[in-house]
């Protein structure tokens, strides 16, 4: 019951983009076209459950035994950037097809706030170690479900007529703004579960 | 390359163990800066140390509260109590509640919550507003009965629009109420049945749980 | 002289990083729900990107090119860590206030980007004045977006009352507003580049 607390949460009521801001670059920059947001999403889900199992394990494992938690940032940074390389070396050799749909999309998630950001907050909420991986993969579906949602809107804004100073940008947003309203609706759903 | 990259990691490493050796008690200090405030704020005037004398008071609900004692010279005038509710709209509420030794609230101060910026948040302000004594719970005797909201039959007018975190709120003051009324039973039977003395000794260190 | 003074208003003006260039988002929507909130953000990476640009361009020529990102992210890191310990010393409300944000200072692409783009080019003195042009830049458009926010949400500006807060429309501070305030920011700074232009 306590899992299903936390999926829900993460995924519809503090959903990572439209109540958290983490990860808004990519949410910004792929999210025009519904197949490459899919793509991004399947990638940000694979790194962002290993990433968060590997920091939270060293974290446990090795900083807060030695009392080292103000290395924090900077281990936790490195490991993701250093994971990303490695998933992206096996996945060429291991999967070539896979790769190639992830591929494009993995250089761009060292810098995407949302790895880094679930990392902290999972040692910030003081997790277990199932509750930070349900926690991640949970919050790695939100983020999916946000990004193909605006992508779906926007393949569709870009057809519409608007003014010359809110094409693109502007207007993207704003509607990211309608769209986090509609999400606000779910907040106090999981008391449902209490 | 290794080398240059490792030689990087080993300055910064020392550079920050250095920078966290010089902010340690900064830190330190301003987190119990922040406790003895709170503790400062809802308790009438005492001249004791209510953190170094803190200790752990079951609260009737299975679990147990930090009770901070506020003495004027040998005399207590009240207790300080870190409560908290799981029930908030969005996660914990953590309260510091102050009672003087006739049951009443003196004032508390909302040490930690996750509330809707502009709704639940008004809490930090809503129950203590003394021109609105419908909704303030400063002064009121809980002896006379538990708080409640009054959707729930109670006589506290609950925040606009925002009932849950209000019900959550009452909860952490009635949890409150709870250690209280055992902390000031054992205080006054333990001044005079000197064999109870021990159960005062403090237990719990202060200053690392003001969360 | 001239050419730093370039270099600074570029950063403020013709490269700034969220109306141009629409780099740093994260921060920007999350922590601007005031203007005080949104300065201290715009004021905290404004250090890192000076600190780490100085030493990034002091550094230039003993980085191998082979681990050129890497020894960056440390050199960020390194700032990100010591401004977040500062803080939590010195000014903990406000520590507290912008929370996760600031470690999260270490993935903002302004910064990271600049010491590519920029430190590694350049000599150490413009390097700073570019910190010091984009910092600025970063904090003006946060400070900006912070006080819209504040006063169309609760009718105060750095705390100052301006109308009755009951007149103010809640959602501006809330998750949403951000979207939408920025969106229309964004849509008048074209306009007026435009006019410029």
């Amino acid at each position: 019951m306590e899992y299903i607390g936390i999926i829900i949460v993460a995924i519809f009521v503090n959903n990572i983009v439209y109540s958290q801001f983490l990860g808004i670059c990519p949410f910004l920059g792929v999210s025009k076209k519904v197949d490459t947001a899919i793509g991004m999403s399947a990638a940000v889900t694979f790194v962002l459950t290993i990433a968060t199992l590997v920091t939270f394990l060293l974290y446990k494992g090795l900083l807060e035994p030695f009392g080292l938690q103000y290395l924090q940032t900077i281990s936790f940074i490195l490991v993701i950037a250093a994971l990303v390389q490695m998933v992206e070396i096996i996945l060429k050799k291991i999967s070539p097809s896979l790769y190639q749909a992830l591929g494009v999309f993995l250089p761009l998630i060292t810098t995407n706030c949302a790895i880094l950001g679930v990392a902290l907050l999972v040692i910030q909420k003081d997790f277990n170690l199932l509750e930070s991986v349900v926690y991640a993969v949970a919050t790695s579906i939100g983020f999916g479900l946000a990004l193909i949602i605006f992508s779906g809107v926007r393949e569709q804004l870009s057809l519409t007529k608007v003014p010359k100073a809110m094409q693109g940008m502007p207007i993207a947003l704003i509607t990211a703004g309608i769209i986090a309203m509609a999400f606000m609706g779910f907040s106090g759903i999981d008391q449902v579960f209490k | 390359m290794f080398l240059s990259l490792s030689v990087i990691c080993l300055t910064v490493a020392v550079l920050l163990a250095q920078v966290n050796k010089m902010t340690a008690e900064p830190i330190a200090d301003a987190r119990a800066m922040k406790l003895q405030n709170a503790i400062r704020e809802v308790v009438p005037a005492f001249d004791n140390d209510p953190v170094a004398e803190a200790y752990l008071m079951p609260d009737g609900s299975g679990d147990s509260l930090l009770v901070y004692p506020a003495k004027r010279g040998d005399e207590l005038v009240g207790f300080a109590l870190n409560s908290y509710s799981d029930n908030g709209f969005s996660g914990t509420i953590r309260i510091m509640v102050g009672f003087d030794m006739e049951h009443k609230i003196v004032n508390y101060a909302v040490l930690q919550h996750a509330e809707t910026p502009g709704l639940g948040s008004k809490m930090t302000e809503w129950f203590r507003e003394s021109s609105k004594p419908e909704q303030s719970v400063v002064g009121r005797d809980l002896s006379q009965g538990k708080l409640s909201v009054s959707r729930d039959g109670g006589d506290v007018d609950a925040i606009t629009a925002s009932t849950i975190t209000s019900r959550a709120f009452m909860e952490a003051v009635n949890r409150a109420y709870s250690a209280y009324s055992n902390s000031r039973e054992e205080a006054y039977t333990g001044a005079t049945v000197s064999t109870d003395k021990e159960e005062q000794k403090p237990t719990v260190e202060g200053g690392d749980n003001d969360e | 002289m001239s050419k730093n003074i370039k270099v600074l208003l570029n950063g403020i003006i013709k490269e700034n990083p969220i109306f141009v260039l629409l780099l740093g988002m994260c921060p920007t929507l999350a922590t601007t729900s005031s203007a005080i909130n949104g300065m201290s953000m715009g004021l905290a990476t404004m250090f890192v990107l000076i600190s780490s640009n100085a030493v990034i361009s002091l550094l230039k020529n003993l980085i191998p090119d082979m681990v050129r990102i890497p020894a960056f992210i440390v050199v960020i890191a390194t700032f990100v860590t010591i401004i977040e310990m500062m803080m939590n010393a010195y000014v903990p409300a406000l520590a507290d206030s912008l929370g996760i944000f600031i470690p999260l200072i270490v993935v903002n692409c302004i910064v990271l980007g600049r010491a590519e783009s920029f430190a590694s080019k350049n000599s150490v003195l413009s390097s700073i004045f570019d910190g010091v042009g984009i910092g600025l830049g970063f904090t003006l458009a946060l400070t900006l977006l912070g006080a819209s926010r504040e006063l169309l949400g609760t009718g105060k500006i750095f705390s100052m009352t301006l109308y009755p807060e009951q007149y103010g429309s809640l959602l501006f501070v809330l998750a949403p507003g951000a979207f939408i305030v920025l969106g229309y920011l964004i849509g008048i700074f074209n306009k007026l580049q435009h006019k410029a232009g």
